[in-house]
């Protein structure tokens, strides 16, 4: 399935936010988005998947979802967004519980995708209990359980310390690497971006309109061994932001 | 010799000063242990200080009765088996009356909570009428409800309904925003996000609520029994009252203390069970 954005633009309260941006995220493709804070990322994110309407252009899906895919837009959030009073086992269940699906079938649904993200033994954990890198899978897992199609995801380990961050880069490599689901991913980090975006898409500051985009064309799997190859692309995005930064200081300071 | 034992510490790049002191400690506090035995010996030496005080003459008979005398009274009231009866007759205007004034203060809460049309429609009423004293409302009441029951339950359900109402909408306006929108993204129904999602968070709330609301309705249970009530507990504190037996008055004040002890004894176990999830 492909998700198409065409010429999204979109205000909030007489500022303009996005400025005409259009994308595609093909079947199979994790594209990254960067831009500097406050460039409507999140506002991106929330249109692509629904949760908001564009004041212009659309937001398109094509081709026909993933057989038994139950909810082939799924988020992940980067403050995880799991309720406090349920159970792992719980969260995961809640997403499930309204379409119909024998308990029995839910059951099994739940131990595999926790089997799959290594939470077997924490299915009776509240969420309190757990780490952030735990919660963040538990997240994972739950997005899994609905099998998505694209997965957009809002700077999911940005929360995380830098030794979790890079576990779970490694757990969400070996995971595409296996179900080749699509992303929209969104970050501030470069380093997750050069690691795991196939495209990566630079935004302006605000109004965001697309700056540049970055194609890589490494395998994921080679990429946490080939990190010096990847060092170049990285420092090009970085230039590209950070003179965007300065722009943005700059605009500031003749406005004051 | 103090000065070589010092020396043998292997401490890092700590250059030597003979003043050492132990960094001055600033935590602790503000957290609560459960320290069981402190309310029974409260209330024990309170009551042990108002005996004594009593028996001496330093507190006139006349001013307060002993302790002693206020229990005798409620043996009294035991023996004669009139303590059933009353105490039945206020703990069911108590429960029908606050579970009705609760059950509906939570749906219009619900509503306000969720509906902007009933917020800008019910809130105001809401403000405007939960100022109004109940107990002026009364002659009210015995007209629409009739001067039996009716009119006694209807005193304690409104006055439980407008507290739980603003507690209950004020615990739907901090449920997570960030935890509806997950329930969108999964495409949960409505239904679900508010039986799943916003009633589990606006649960610390609704909780805290029901404590406020219980104590209303038993202040409430005694201006409600002040007209036509030939049982209940405020009838007999009120009858007492009337007659200046001050033994049975405070034998009837101790009892809606000790109701009121063990609701919110029940209450602490709800919030125990049911928020159990809560750091
Ligand atoms: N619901 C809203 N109402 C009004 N303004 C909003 C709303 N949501 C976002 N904005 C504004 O829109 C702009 C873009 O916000 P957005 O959250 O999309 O940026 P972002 O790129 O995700 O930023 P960050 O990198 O800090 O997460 C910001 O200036 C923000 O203040
Ligand atoms: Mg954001």
């Amino acid at each position: 399935m492909q998700l198409l954005l065409r010429n999204i633009t979109h205000h909030y309260g007489g500022r303009t936010v996005l400025d005409d941006i259009s994308l595609t995220v093909d079947d199979g493709e994790i594209v990254c988005i960067v831009g500097p804070s406050g460039c409507g990322k999140s506002t991106l994110l929330r249109i692509a998947g629904g949760l908001e309407k564009p004041d212009q252009g659309q937001a398109l899906l094509s081709g026909p979802a993933p057989e038994g895919s139950l909810n082939p837009l799924t988020y992940i959030f980067q403050d995880f967004a799991l309720l406090p009073w349920r159970s792992v086992e719980g969260n995961v269940s809640l997403v499930l519980e309204d379409h119909g699906i024998a308990a029995a079938e839910r059951k099994a649904i739940i131990a595999d995708v926790l089997a799959r993200t290594n939470l077997s033994d924490f299915a009776k954990a509240l969420p309190r209990q757990l780490s952030g890198g735990m919660k963040q899978r538990v997240a994972i897992a739950r997005a899994l359980a609905v099998k998505p199609a694209i997965m957009l995801m809002d700077e999911p380990l940005s929360a995380l310390d830098s030794q979790t961050r890079e576990l779970l880069m490694d757990d969400l490599v070996a995971l595409w690497t296996r179900e080749r689901f699509s992303a929209c991913y969104v970050t501030h980090n470069l380093n997750e971006a050069v690691r795991l975006g196939s495209r990566i898409i630079v935004l302006s500051r605000r109004p965001g309109r697309i700056r540049d985009v970055v194609e890589i064309d490494m395998p994921l799997a080679e990429r946490a061994d080939r990190l010096a190859e990847l060092e170049p692309l990285q420092r090009r995005v970085w230039e590209i932001m950070r003179e965007e930064a300065r722009e943005a200081d700059r605009e500031i300071s003749d406005v004051a | 010799m103090s000065h070589d034992t010092t020396r043998d510490v292997p401490a890092a790049g700590v250059s030597e000063t003979g003043n050492q002191r132990p960094v001055p400690f600033r935590g602790g506090g503000f957290v609560h242990r459960s320290l069981g035995p402190v309310a029974p010996i409260v209330f024990l030496v309170i009551l042990a200080i108002w005996e004594l005080g009593s028996r001496s003459g330093f507190i006139s008979a006349i001013a307060l009765p002993a302790p002693s005398e206020a229990f005798g009274a409620l043996v009294d009231l035991f023996q004669t088996g009139m303590l059933w009866k009353h105490l039945g007759a206020s703990l069911y205007r108590l429960i029908v009356g606050w579970t009705l004034g609760s059950l509906l203060g939570i749906a219009v809460g619900l509503f306000i909570g969720l509906f902007s049309l009933a917020r800008a429609g019910l809130l105001p009423l809401v403000s405007a009428l939960f100022p109004v004293p109940k107990i002026a409302l009364l002659p009210l009441f015995i007209i629409w409800f009739g001067i039996g029951e009716g009119s006694k339950v209807a005193t304690i359900l409104f006055g439980t309904f407008f507290p739980t109402v603003i507690a209950t909408y004020g615990g739907v306006d901090n449920v997570d925003r960030n935890l509806i929108r997950m329930g969108q993204s999964f495409g949960l129904s409505w239904l679900s996000i508010v039986r799943k999602i916003i009633v589990p968070g606006a649960m610390p709330a609704i909780l805290s609520g029901f404590r406020i609301s219980a104590s209303i309705a038993i202040v409430l249970l005694v201006a409600a029994e002040m007209i036509g009530a030939e049982f209940g507990v405020g009838a007999y504190i009120l009858m007492a009252g009337a007659l200046f037996a001050l033994d049975q008055l405070i034998a009837g004040v101790a009892l809606l203390s000790v109701i009121g002890l063990i609701i919110a004894w029940l209450i602490g176990k709800l919030e125990k069970r049911l928020l159990s999830w809560r750091t």
